[in-house]
């Protein structure tokens, strides 16, 4: 089955990019660890999801590009075509001249509407030419004007003409201090829409990447493309083929179906990747991993809350069954342990059948009202990805993002108080009501997942 | 990619008007290699054959032929305007979007306002008009005028006025208004940076040239490509909180004439601490000790995110931000950085360090005012009377009074709102 991608706004533009360009040099690598013919029903299968086929051989990625302004499309355009293994689309993309000026209520109440049709034709024919559609994945920021506000409207769209379909947003929380001054604005009125009309939302912080770039892979001048190139990988190593625990004779038919086991309940939407090991090239040449080792760590991540395998808080532990239940998580202190609702855990390389994943299952680890059977899933597949012999991804539904989120709630909040910078959005039609509804919406989803 | 149009009026405006030119083909001839006439070089010029007579002559691809600027010249004597019409920029003029008289303004807003606003309304819309019509996609006008003056200030204002009324949709308005020393009502305050304390060859050149400069770093990242775009849009919405208060400081680092084209490149990071010291601001203010409502950092050259967070971090416990923008930072990085530097940064700054400027603004007129010193010149004219003068210093101590509100909330501990509870 494919995914059709939609990349909007200049970030959700240059990560796209990254992502195709890992997900297919990932699929030609000659470092699989696995049988020819593994490697090449692994390849067939990404093939299948990501791209669509040429005359002249060369794989066209099942993406559309919607830009406001024609640079940074431009230019992902050609540097695809550079490479010479694969390419965007010739008609896939649609652009403007003037861009959002970062601002929501100008993307999502003028330049949605005005270019609805436009753009909902492109993707159209995308999703035409799938033999067999499996649903949309969405890129985004929430903080600029394109990615956030007509995202919003975009996704709405699609939930209104592909109400079968599953769709998920990957959207980009921006860093705390300096992109874009309404960030908070811009994030609020985002989140609050795409709850209501996207299935689930995978939220990365630039933040966190940002420190993986400085702490683990020892970059000195991080640039964003460095970012994007990390946001990739993790999303490569969750997006490539890989079997289930029901079959291991082929490959999972639909990639977005890691959304049926991590969202079972509609309050519960918010999604993050924690990846394990990521390393520069010089370092990943002297060390070796086992998978006790990288599962040990990766579950501490979890509980403990850590952004990245350096730093882990080792002194959290889940709470012990048969004593009363800890008091209800207070945002006022730190954090300690972090509680789930759903996880995946996915495992690449080589010995992957002995790695022992009993860990995860603790039903400490989680909410109540799901039992781990039906929250935790493991999948697990031989062929390695991306240079790393052995690598797990986790996919959690779990408090990870309630401060970040109370936080941009919170700012946001303090700035509407002042009424700053609302005229900009009430002379497009998104009015202080508009705001209250989105901070109670998301003022009821930071209550739920702390009361968790 | 949209386009400017830039609108120089008045002695000042157009002697700035023409160091503005004269950067930008610079900067687009050290960028644009091949000679082919692409976006980021329309944003700025028509690309036009000058061998068809009359309007048919622009092509909007393929190679350069010949240049013209998205500029309309307005004066009401001809001695500037002449001049850079014999100079070396004369072919890059449209002679068709010329406006000039004879006598001048004689240092007098009114006449420049009513007088000659009156007789050339309907010429000055027809070139507006004319400009934007030769743009695929218009943004923005840039106008280019001094207070001080009689055109610049009088007619600079009035045509702002016929803009408003006959484009109803105008995203941006940037104006660049430049203070001098008179001795006329309405007196200013120099800007004069300390840095310039060279010889150059006209007294205002180097001061022109940073101007120029200026404007060119503005819109750098809207012409050229860069990891984190920021258009003009962006600038208003990000820099103005409130409709009255959009006035904006700006600092540009390095400093730099035309002339010093091999200071030695600073550290980056050393030039991150000169955008906010108060030598370098073009308005004789000091931001680092009044309150930040908004700021914005754009970045051109060889830097990344990283080093732009890094100084952010780094600066930030020294800058105080109003209590609800207390991170309002708004960032850029444009990857061409301009001719002969390796990087720049121009910061935009939305502060109430601008109070002092009008407050003394205010007090030297008042001083004029009181003795009715001067009245008479601008009561004479026709259409001038008392109550503009009362109408513009009760707008100007308003704004001095929101400013002044602002204020006083600076070393106030920062409290957060109590949120809206849901019940569970």
């Amino acid at each position: 089955m494919s995914i059709v991608t939609v990349q909007l706004g200049q970030c959700g533009n240059q990560i796209g990019f990254e992502v195709f360009d890992a997900l297919l040099s990932d699929s030609h690598s000659s470092q699989g660890l696995c049988s020819m013919r593994e490697n090449e029903a692994y390849q067939a299968s990404c093939k299948e999801r990501f791209f669509s086929e040429e005359e002249n051989g060369v794989p066209i990625a099942r993406a559309v590009l919607v830009d406001m302004e024609p640079k940074v499309i431009n230019q992902m355009l050609s540097k695809a075509a550079q490479s010479g293994q694969w390419k965007y689309g010739q008609h896939a993309c649609f652009c403007q001249k003037q861009g959002s000026g970062n601002n929501w209520a100008y993307g999502y109440s003028v330049h949605g509407p005005r270019h609805e049709e436009s753009i909902m034709n492109i993707i159209r024919k995308e999703v035409e030419k799938c033999d067999s559609f499996s649903g949309f994945f969405i890129i985004m920021s929430m903080a600029g004007g394109t990615g956030s506000g007509l995202g919003a409207f975009v996704t709405q769209n699609l939930e209104d003409q592909y109400s079968n379909s599953l769709k998920m947003n990957q959207i980009i929380w921006p860093y705390g201090t300096g992109e874009v001054i309404v960030q908070n604005y811009n994030s609020i009125l985002t989140l609050s829409h795409l709850y209501r009309s996207s299935d689930a939302l995978l939220l990365h912080e630039n933040d966190a990447i940002h420190k993986i770039c400085a702490k683990l892979m020892n970059i000195k001048q991080i640039s964003f493309s460095d970012i994007n190139q990390v946001l990739a990988h993790q999303l490569g190593s969750v997006f490539q083929p890989t079997y289930s625990a029901e079959s291991s004779f082929h490959y999972r038919r639909n990639p977005l179906d890691l959304m049926e086991h991590l969202v079972p309940h509609p309050e519960f939407k918010m999604l993050s990747v924690r990846n394990i090991p990521h390393m520069s090239e010089n370092s990943l040449a002297y060390t070796t991993f086992t998978w006790a080792g990288l599962l040990k760590h990766l579950r501490q991540m979890l509980i403990s809350n850590a952004k990245m395998e350096e730093g882990i808080d080792r002194h959290v532990w889940p709470p012990l069954s048969g004593l009363p239940p800890l008091s209800k998580m207070s945002l006022n202190k730190d954090l300690h342990f972090n509680t789930s609702i759903a996880n995946l855990v996915i495992l690449r390389g080589k010995d992957v059948q002995s790695a022992d994943v009993e860990g995860f299952k603790d039903p400490a680890l989680y909410t109540s009202w799901l039992k781990p059977v039906n929250a935790f899933n493991v999948w697990k597949t031989q062929r390695a990805f991306s240079k790393y012999e052995k690598s797990a991804v986790l996919v959690s539904n779990s408090q990870f993002l309630v401060k970040p989120l109370d936080m941009i709630v919170g700012k946001a909040w303090n700035m509407f108080a002042s009424k700053a910078y609302i005229h900009q959005y009430t002379k497009f039609g998104i009015e202080e009501e508009d705001f209250l509804d989105s901070f109670t919406s998301l003022e009821q989803v930071v209550a739920s997942y702390c009361n968790l | 990619m949209t386009q400017s149009v830039v609108v120089q009026v008045g002695q000042c405006g157009n002697q700035i008007g023409c160091c503005f030119w004269d950067l930008a083909l610079r900067e687009h001839a050290a960028v644009n290699q091949k000679g082919i006439y692409d976006e980021a070089i329309s944003s700025f010029f028509r690309n036009v054959d000058t061998r068809v007579v009359g309007d048919g002559g622009s092509i909007s691809k393929g190679k350069i032929c010949s240049l013209k600027a998205r500029a309309v010249l307005i004066d009401m004597e001809e001695g500037v305007v002449n001049e850079i019409l014999q100079g070396p920029l004369r072919d890059v003029f449209d002679t068709k979007q010329l406006i000039t008289d004879i006598s001048g303004s004689g240092n007098n807003w009114a006449v420049g306002h009513k007088v000659f606003g009156s007789l050339y309304q309907d010429q000055i819309l027809e070139k507006f008009r004319k400009s934007a019509e030769h743009c695929d996609c218009l943004q923005c006008f840039f106008i280019i005028h001094s207070m001080g003056g009689g055109t610049g200030s009088g007619l600079g204002t009035f045509l702002l006025k016929s803009l408003f009324d006959i484009i109803s949709k105008i995203d941006l308005m940037v104006n660049s208004g430049k203070l001098g020393t008179t001795v006329k009502p309405k007196s200013l305050v120099t800007s004069s940076s300390g840095a310039l304390k060279k010889q150059h060859k006209k007294p205002f050149d180097a001061m022109n040239n940073i101007v120029a400069n200026l404007l060119l770093n503005l819109t750098s990242s809207a012409r050229f490509e860069g990891s984190l775009n920021m258009d003009l849009n962006e600038i208003s919405m990000n820099l103005v909180p409130f409709p009255q208060l959009h006035y904006l400081v700006s600092s540009l680092t390095p400093l730099y004439t035309l002339t010093d084209v091999n200071i030695p490149p600073r550290r980056l990071d050393q030039m991150f601490s000169d955008a906010f010291s108060k030598d370098h601001q073009l308005l004789r203010a000091d931001p680092k000790h009044s309150l930040y409502l908004a700021c914005a950092l754009m970045v051109r050259g060889n830097v990344q995110i990283s080093d732009l967070r890094r100084n952010i971090e780094r600066l930030k416990p020294s800058l105080q931000f109003v209590s609800w923008n207390q991170e309002g930072w708004k960032t850029s990085l444009c990857s061409v950085p301009p001719v002969g530097h390796s990087h720049s940064l121009l910061a935009l700054a939305n502060n109430t360090c601008v109070k002092p400027t009008f407050m003394e603004l205010k007090e030297r007129f008042m001083r004029l005012y009181k003795k009715k010193a001067h009245l008479h010149h601008y009561l004479q004219v026709e259409g001038m009377e008392e109550s503009c003068f009362t109408e513009a210093v009760s707008s100007l101590s308003a704004l001095i009074q929101e400013y002044d509100q602002l204020d006083a909330t600076k070393n106030m501990p920062v409290q957060d709102l109590p949120r809206l509870s849901i019940a569970m």
